[in-house]
């Protein structure tokens, strides 16, 4: 066991892979010599070599698309795009071909690439480095979609994207890169050490995709959330008094229905969180399959707690990123009912 | 098949990283005035050569020599130098500001600032300009008030943005300024489309564009170079090559093999290789340009060596992937040192006068920047209201947005 913040965790989790697996490799913009932007592949091309870990030119569509081109061929590549909000050029790439390729070819050519990228806000980063597009992928029939939120599951989830035969995005939301950022902007930054999650094995282990994990158990109301806005639902839940339970889903599709459906039978109220905004976001998703698996059980309407419908603003962080106070009116919510 | 070797990945390595001797041995420097200027109207076939050539006005002893020298009189050389001296200023200082934690992040555009200017001071001021993040001298020169970008960086009660964008984001449609994305590229396919409509619309007008060599590897560059070329569209696209991207050298993004200005050769563009630290080629190469397109004769790409003598933002450490001494390497020098090199080589300009004017640039940056401070900052003063976020969206906001308002009481 090692004490590691986010960012090591996913580091630790390229570098044992990288060693075991000669067909993994990693490639993106400054993540080669410099280690990446965030410091994720720091000291793995030193490590490993040139050719697996390297620099590429700052081309998302050209990342992704090399990508395919050599999951086709049967290596294991690891992309890093820099910032979700760089994506874009890369979605035909993803949309059209990686989530495809299975299916056109009847299971005869596969793409086991995963992207990672770093998302969600809290950052300053204004339109262009804060979004939380996950519902861009999630709506892709072809596309895992995967979003850790402690340096533990970082690691193990990143192993198990890494391993999977099909195409992963890999979430990483930014603001929990070096501490469990609870929403509470104003007080001091608390780093990982203090956290349990933060102790990681150094060597291999895995997280499967699509199991949540519950992260404060509690009897009045199911809180469904992932990436930052889980520490920010566990510390409204303490401030407010209210006991909810928190359920971090930690992979998005695949999707664990059955610990949400035993959950919100319990409490018989359910609040979705995300940053993302509102509209067509994952959490409507959330909402519906929970009113068909649990319609008997609900005491009151499946509430959201989401993003403005707004492009991500600069000067209005905290008007805009959702604290536990929103979190907590939003849990009253389904209380009131 | 013998001795036949197999293929290898090849992955591109600077000449220098950091604890090295900087290494510009690769840049190959003619003599200044050894370019020929072809006439604005020649076929894009017949100037290939220039793809690959590196045009130069000024030689190292500050004389400006050959057939590209565009003759300006002392007092625009001194309004160009004045700019540049004033934006550095101005940069400096706000860099300063971020440092403070007066405001986020910030960008500078150290040793480039010849770029800007030039295009600002050849082109007229009713072009339009689709700028990237190191052309803030274009702005100023254009006359846009410093404290108004001043403001804007502050993100204060006064920021025309209204705290929507990020620092340096500039959006100025009174300067022919386009609203500045953050992503990459993306505005060099829009001057292109702007330029078709001012074709199409009988205008005069032209635009320019602008983007660095790591840019370059998006797919919208190479779009914007084939729609350019193919609807002969009225439009400038520059490259500021200054052999970083964030940590990665010129060679990640293909400059290892060819030049920049070469990626409009193939799809049949005029396409020049210029001097960017030298004021006089780049508005030389700007006028050239710009005289084609306003004759209908279409499109320049034009790539400018340059170098970033500073990080890529406040949020980077370049001492961690290249030799902190590079910049003063850099063979083609600083572009500011070296216009007042000339100007005081013609005599029409002398120490003293720079050293009154830097000191006039930065009291008058300083007495700006106290005045945007009192209204506000990031983090102090009077801020604009967070309704702007929803204002903005659509013309008209309909139901989603007044709910959402009301939710957060404004």
């Amino acid at each position: 066991m090692a004490n590691m913040n986010m960012i090591q965790a996913l580091n630790s989790a390229m570098d044992v892979m990288i060693e075991r697996d000669p067909k993994v490799l990693v490639f993106g913009e400054d993540a080669g010599y410099f280690g990446g932007v965030f410091r994720v592949t720091d000291g793995l091309q030193k490590k490993h070599g040139m050719t697996r870990c390297f620099d590429t030119p700052i081309s998302e569509g050209g990342i992704v698309a090399a990508g395919i081109g050599m999951a086709v061929y049967g290596l294991r590549p690891v992309l890093e795009i820099q910032f979700v909000d760089y994506i874009f050029p890369a979605y035909d790439q993803l949309v059209s071909e990686a989530a495809k390729i299975r299916w056109r070819s009847a299971g005869g050519y596969t793409v086991p690439i995963t992207v990672r990228t770093p998302y969600g806000g809290g950052i300053f980063g204004g339109q262009t480095h804060s979004q939380s597009p996950e519902s861009l992928f999630t709506h892709i029939a072809g596309l895992k979609t995967v979003i850790p939120s402690t340096p533990y599951d970082a690691k193990g989830l990143l192993i198990s994207a890494i391993e999977m035969n099909d195409p992963v995005i890999f979430l990483e939301p930014k603001r929990l890169y070096n501490g469990p950022f609870n929403g509470h902007h104003d007080q001091p930054v608390v780093p990982w050490s203090k956290h349990p999650a933060s102790d990681v094995p150094e060597g291999y282990y895995t997280i499967p995709l699509g199991k949540a994990a519950t992260v404060r158990e509690g009897d009045a109301v199911t809180v469904l959330c992932y990436g930052t806005m889980v520490h920010v639902a566990v510390t409204a839940a303490e401030e407010s008094g209210i006991d909810a339970e928190v359920i971090d889903l930690r992979t998005l599709v695949p999707l664990d229905l059955e610990a949400i459906v035993a959950s919100v039978k319990k409490t018989g109220r359910c609040l979705v969180v995300h940053e993302a905004p509102e509209t067509s976001g994952y959490g409507a998703e959330l909402a519906t399959l929970v009113q068909k698996h649990c319609f008997y059980h609900l005491e009151a309407p499946v509430e959201r707690v989401c993003g403005y419908d707004t492009p991500y603003p600069h000067a209005f962080e905290w008007d805009y990123f959702i604290g536990p106070d929103r979190v907590a009116a939003g849990m009253r919510l389904t209380l009131e009912r | 098949m013998q001795n036949l070797s197999k293929p290898r990945l090849h992955i591109p390595v600077p000449a220098a990283r950091p604890g090295d001797t900087p290494d510009f041995s690769r840049l190959e420097i003619p003599e200044a005035g050894s370019v020929r200027r072809p006439d604005t109207a020649s076929d894009p076939a017949e100037m290939r050569d220039l793809a690959y050539d590196l045009i130069r006005v000024l030689d190292f002893d500050h004389r400006a020599v050959g057939p590209w020298d565009p003759r300006l009189d002392p007092e625009t050389l001194r309004r160009a130098l004045r700019l540049m001296v004033l934006d550095r200023a101005f940069e400096e200082r706000m860099h300063q500001a971020q440092r403070q934690g007066k405001t986020s992040f910030f960008m500078r555009g150290l040793g480039e600032e010849a770029i800007g200017i030039a295009h600002a001071m050849a082109l007229s001021d009713e072009d339009m300009c689709f700028t990237s993040y190191r052309q803030q001298g274009l702005l100023i020169a254009r006359g846009c008030p410093l404290i108004d970008m001043m403001n804007q960086v502050y993100n204060n009660a006064a920021d025309k943005l209204h705290g929507l964008q990020v620092p340096l984001h500039y959006s100025f449609p009174e300067f022919g300024y386009f609203a500045m994305s953050g992503n990459l590229a993306t505005q060099v396919p829009q001057a292109v489309g702007w330029a078709m409509a001012a074709a199409y619309s009988g205008d005069d007008r032209i635009a320019a564009t602008f983007l660095g060599d790591g840019a370059t590897a998006e797919g919208d560059f190479y779009t914007g170079l084939l729609f350019a070329s193919v609807y002969r569209a009225p439009v400038i696209i520059s490259v500021s090559n200054n052999q970083w991207a964030i940590s990665c050298f010129a060679g990640i993004a293909g400059g290892e093999r060819t030049t920049f200005a070469a990626r409009g050769v193939g799809v049949g563009l005029p396409s020049l290789r210029v001097d960017g630290n030298d004021f006089l080629a780049v508005y030389a190469a700007v006028q050239w340009a710009a005289e084609r397109a306003r004759s209908n004769h279409g499109a320049t790409l034009i790539e400018f060596v340059t170098y970033r003598a500073h990080g890529h933002s406040t949020s980077d450490d370049p001492t961690r992937y290249r030799p902190a001494d590079e910049f003063a390497a850099w063979p083609l020098g600083d572009p500011l040192q070296r216009l007042k090199g000339h100007l005081v080589a013609l005599d029409e300009w002398s120490e003293e006068r720079h050293q009154a004017y830097e000191q006039e640039a930065k009291d008058e940056v300083r007495a700006l920047q106290r005045e945007a401070e009192a209204i506000g900052t990031l983090h102090t003063g009077t801020k604009p209201s967070a309704r702007a976020m929803f204002d903005h969206v659509f013309e008209e906001s309909d139901w989603r947005h007044r709910r959402q308002r009301q939710e957060m009481g404004i």
